[in-house]
């Protein structure tokens, strides 16, 4: 009791020194950044582990590209199982000239089977849930698709060839994912409609879903029953097949937040050491005192553990506050690709911040506090009796455990937590090396500086542990902050200003056979550049070289994990996006680039592939092994695929490639593998044929065009005069990417504030732990004649030099970044000197702006106090 | 030279006021020398801090060089700090984050002098630290720390010189060297010495001694 009475005195009194309040706000940021993360993170976990069994919307579901038999709904239902249909499609929907993308999705009655779908008057209002479905002739655009559309209830929207009326807004439904929206907006229409639309045809990229629920032992029987008469390209999946891959979204989108978050928190632990190295050396005098008039070293440990204690407990609950706030934040820059409805966090994250305030104090500032308790009380009369230095062990063991228990406690994962921390160490190397040659020439430029700037310069070349320490917290947290402005404005830009400018802007997919000469007629009547005309028909791998897919895969090495795509959007991401959002990752290859997305040999075996066939080859293709089809080969069984298609199967040439196209066996051989220009946005196929092998086959055809409609009405006449053809616009899709990165990298962004805060952190304490020095330096400069103006000028110039230093290295990491970044994604990375003068100028604003602040008291401090 | 008018600095102390220095007056000629002497306590350091415009007095007047620090604010009692006066510190206080030349160069950079660096070379020779310019504080003794800060203190030529207690933290043998060297340099620059001291034998060297007790003239 006596020694917490005397540690909460002492505390109260030290307070005022300023070290303990800079050792509190380190932690608080600590906790504040771990904990907002870990609060979103756990409301995400949450909501994905409340809809785990309403992510399907059903017990399970069976997917098709093709209608399902009814003999399937109807062995259910006489198996006392509910069902209820939905079938899927992307489309084009208009209201009036103002045209959107949207999910469209025909339920009938029953669904959701699980879950409920929640309903309101108005664009993005409050959901009241529903048991009803849109009447036959109404549908229920989401808000998204309404706000987007201007449209309102009553309104009629066009879908396909009919008309529908806005009965309602749908707010939410079950199966739209547990945490993540789809990209896509959605309308929901009635079943009965979805036949008038003419939207399906032959081929068309539509998805038929079979709904179904009810007890295990039924839906056990069920899919057995399924499994012996399942057709090629039918999916079953149930709960635990559909939830995991959700929850894997949203632990990966986590974990990254958390390694951002991590980034601060051991930029706070830096500011602690400091913080509680300068404590220790103000308290010598003190503990020798106290020692001397008959304390033991046991109450000063004691007094000590106490004050950490009451500290540890303070920056908890500061930090947990804080990042409550933070999560809301973060929320909110997430608005929109995140459900508004998420669960409320429980107190967990909290625990974990009270932890992790522990672990800090423990990891870096008790080692040198338990120094404290080892002077001798010699010292009030010898002052160079100081503590007997620390072991190295004793300094270094402790922190290193703190770092290793943060990181592991926050990732949970030891791969993960060794890569990053060894990621950490590297950059904290690389920086603090190019930092101490930088400050080592600061300190030699100085000799031809003014006199306010060779008194800074030479105050960072003295002081150069704390100069490097505050040029890693400042270069890391502007490095991290401008790699992620250069991925969202540059990269994306970069790639938007390499097209050209008359490249296609539409993507027409599903054209009918029998329509294909009238569509492209029409389009060319209205001014459009129509690219080449491809057929398409749908096929899935079955066997390579005789040996069954699956099997052949293995035997080769290929795993899911798959090789990366090149960037690029057209009508195949999309499907790929929305369809993964649904969490069925069975988007088909081929058609028109894809979104970035990586995809693995056994993803690609699983599914459908579009195929095609020409003889032309298109300057967009490049044949990068074997030989292009000659006119002998029409009719030949051969086969041309893209170089991501050879990749992920680790083909070679002359390996026989034998296809189930329409229930038929074809049997190719690989004659060349193209190197494809995806952003070209031509259309473009993973595999492609010679002609007069599939002719007979042709399902639909798809094209790109370059195309500015003459009339505001043309391409909603357009769409109503061939209803089946789904119409694509490259901006819109661009757009919607560019949405998903921003809002994305505006998150992350957030959290890396934490880092520039933890930066100001280790600022404060350096500044904090060289005050005396600082104090009694101004009484001097002020007794031998400097103004208040010089005296700024020189801490000006010392902490702009440092940010200056700081923003260089930033944004020349940053810059290497970006390059390194952008040749993953086969871009091409321009290096403009703007980053430069931004990064620089803004660290230096940043840091010469805190450095002001934080060493103002100590400018005002009078002459005098230099004859004390 | 300088001149204090009946000069009176009080304190607020949880006891009430405290005055450390009542109402004290006198005159220093250009170019004498004059030591302030008395017991610890008696207000020597804060009659020097109030001369130099350190401080200013609750009341009364310092009109030094001819000008009255009363009528300055602070930064005006800086600028003339840099054009007439020099300092000496009991403990050094040269500048650690500069090198010897670096912080014999201040005042004359302060002063907005020419050639600094050329003069701060040759007051460096002058005080037998040319060697090391170079050096930073903490890499000289005590002695040549203030051998750097006297070269610092002469360098501009000041009209008037303050030394606190100059040879107060130093052994006696490496004292009477600074001391010797003081009186040096200010005879050389024709400077006005006022300094504070404990040391008899340093007092005896001045032209007169002032002696303080309980914050007056004794």
């Amino acid at each position: 009791m006596r020694m917490l009475l005397v540690a909460l005195r002492s505390l109260r009194r030290e307070w005022r020194s300023g070290e303990l309040a800079v050792l509190l706000a380190s932690l608080s940021v600590a906790v504040g950044a771990l904990t907002g993360v870990g609060f979103l993170t756990e409301r995400i976990g949450r909501a994905v582990d409340a809809q785990a069994s309403e992510v399907l919307a059903a017990d399970a579901r069976i997917d098709s590209p093709q209608p399902l038999a009814p003999a399937v709904a109807e062995r259910a239902q006489s198996m006392g199982l509910a069902t209820a249909r939905i079938t899927r499609l992307l489309s084009v929907v208009f209201n009036g000239d103002v045209s959107q993308l949207a999910n469209v999705r025909a339920a009938s009655a029953g669904y959701p089977l699980r879950g409920t779908l929640q309903v309101a008057p108005v664009p993005f209002g409050t959901g009241t849930p529903t048991r009803a479905l849109p009447a036959p002739g109404e549908c229920w655009p989401d808000s998204r698709l309404a706000a987007a559309l201007g449209a309102r209830v009553g309104d009629t929207l066009n879908v396909g060839a009919i008309g529908l009326r806005i009965s309602a807004i749908l707010v939410s439904r079950p199966d739209q994912g547990a945490a993540f929206v789809d990209l896509a907006s959605t309308l929901v229409i009635n079943d009965a409609d979805i036949a008038a639309t003419k939207l399906i045809q032959p081929a068309s990229r539509v998805r038929f879903g079979l709904l179904v629920a009810g007890d295990d032992v039924r839906l056990a029987q069920f899919r057995t029953f399924f499994e012996q008469q399942q057709k090629p390209g039918e999916r079953y999946a149930d709960v635990d097949e559909a939830s995991p891959q959700i929850g894997d979204a949203s632990r990966r989108a986590g974990r990254f937040l958390a390694l951002a978050s991590l980034v601060a928190a051991l930029l706070c632990a830096v500011a602690v050491a400091i913080s509680a190295r300068s404590y220790v050396a103000r308290h010598l005098d003190v503990v020798a005192l106290m020692k001397t008039l008959g304390a033991e070293r046991r109450f000063v440990l004691g007094v000590t553990v106490l004050q950490l204690l009451l500290l540890a407990f303070a920056a908890a609950i500061l930090g947990a506050l804080a990042g409550w706030i933070a999560q809301a934040w973060l929320l909110k820059a997430l608005a929109g690709l995140l459900r508004a409805d998420l669960p409320p966090a429980g107190w967990l994250p909290a625990l974990l911040g009270l932890l992790v305030s522990l672990a800090m104090l423990a990891g870096f500032a008790l080692p040198s506090l338990l120094q404290l308790t080892r002077v001798p009380a010699l010292r009030v009369l010898r002052r160079d009796a100081g503590p007997p230095p620390a072991t190295l062990w004793l300094a270094l063991a402790p922190a290193a455990l703190a770092v290793v228990g943060v990181v592991y406690g926050t990732l949970g994962d030891w791969r993960l937590s060794g890569w990053f921390i060894a990621g950490i160490a590297g950059a904290i190397l690389v920086l603090g090396l190019a930092g101490a040659a930088l400050v080592q020439l600061a300190g030699r430029a100085r000799a031809s500086a003014r006199l306010a700037l060779r008194h800074g310069l030479a105050n960072l070349s003295r002081r150069r542990a704390g100069s490097v320490a505050l040029v890693i917290a400042f270069g890391l947290g502007m490095m991290l902050v401008l790699l992620l402005a250069i991925l969202r404005r540059d990269l994306v830009d970069d790639w938007r200003a390499s097209l050209p400018a008359n490249a296609p802007n539409y993507f027409f997919v599903n054209i009918p056979d029998d329509q294909r000469s009238d569509f492209a007629a029409a389009l060319r009547d209205d001014g459009a550049q129509l690219e080449r005309l491809l057929p398409m028909v749908r096929g899935r791998l079955i066997a390579l070289n005789d040996v069954p897919i699956a099997e052949a895969l293995v035997a080769r090495g290929r795993s899911p994990a798959g090789v990366a795509r090149p960037p690029g959007t057209g009508a195949g991401a999309t499907d790929r996006t929305t369809d993964r959002a649904n969490g069925r990752g069975d988007g088909r290859g081929g058609g028109a680039p894809g979104g970035g997305g990586r995809f693995g040999g056994e993803g690609l075996a699983e599914r459908e592939q579009n195929l095609t066939w020409s003889e032309e080859l298109g300057d967009d293709n490049q044949i990068v092994a074997g030989r292009w089809f000659t006119a002998a080969d029409a009719g030949q069984p051969l086969v041309s695929v893209s170089t991501e298609f050879r990749d992920a199967l680790a083909l070679e040439l002359g390996d026989r490639l034998r296809f189930d196209v329409a229930g038929e066996s074809l049997e190719v051989r690989l004659a060349s593998v193209r190197k494809v220009k995806w952003d070209s946005f031509r259309p473009n196929f993973f595999i492609m044929f010679p002609p007069g092998l599939l002719d007979g086959t042709a399902g639909s055809w798809m094209t790109s065009a370059r195309y500015e409609p003459r009339s505001a009405g043309a391409m909603a006449s357009l769409v109503r005069r061939f209803p089946s053809v789904s119409v694509f616009n490259v901006g819109d899709l661009l757009a919607q990417v560019r949405a998903v990165i921003d809002k994305s990298v505006t998150a992350v962004q957030s959290v890396f504030l934490f880092t520039l805060l933890a930066g100001i952190t280790v600022l404060l304490a350096a500044v904090q732990s060289s005050r005396d020095e600082r104090r009694l330096e101004t009484a001097i400069l002020r007794v031998l004649g400097a103004s208040r103006g010089m005296l700024r000028a020189s801490v000006l110039a010392e902490f702009a030099a440092l940010g200056a230093v700081a923003g260089l290295l930033a944004s020349t990491g940053a810059a290497l970044g970006g390059w390194l970044l952008a040749r993953q994604l086969g871009l091409n990375y321009h290096f403009d000197w703007l980053l430069w003068v931004l990064g620089i100028a803004g660290t230096v604003l940043l840091v010469a702006g805190s450095g002001w602040l934080a060493t103002r008291p100590v400018l005002n401090n009078a002459p005098r106090e230099a004859l004390r | 030279m300088l001149q204090a008018l009946q000069l009176t600095r009080q304190v607020s102390s949880p006891e009430g006021p405290l005055t450390i220095v009542r109402d004290v007056s006198f005159e220093i000629r250009a170019r004498e020398s004059v030591a302030i002497v008395g017991p610890s306590g008696a207000g020597k350091s804060t009659l020097l801090a109030l001369l130099a415009g350190l401080d200013l007095p609750t009341s009364g007047e310092v009109i030094l060089a001819g000008e009255h620090l009363n009528a300055l604010d602070e930064d005006g009692r800086a600028r003339l700090r840099a054009q007439h006066v020099g300092f000496v510190f009991q403990s050094f206080h040269l500048v650690p984050a500069l090198t010897a030349l670096e912080n014999v160069m201040l005042p004359l950079e302060l002063k907005g002098s020419g050639d600094a660096r050329a003069e701060a070379h040759r007051m460096l020779a002058r005080v037998g630290l040319e060697a090391r310019a170079g050096h930073y504080p903490r890499q000289l003794s005590g002695g040549e720390q203030q051998r750097v800060a006297l070269a610092r203190a002469s360098v501009s030529r000041p009209a008037v010189l303050f030394a606190d207690e100059p040879t107060g933290n130093l052994d006696s043998a490496t004292g009477a060297r600074i001391t010797d060297l003081l009186f040096e340099l200010n005879r050389d620059a024709d400077t006005t010495l006022v300094l504070v001291t404990h040391d008899a034998t340093l007092a005896a060297r001045c032209d007169r001694s002032l002696r303080m007790d309980a914050g007056a003239l004794a």
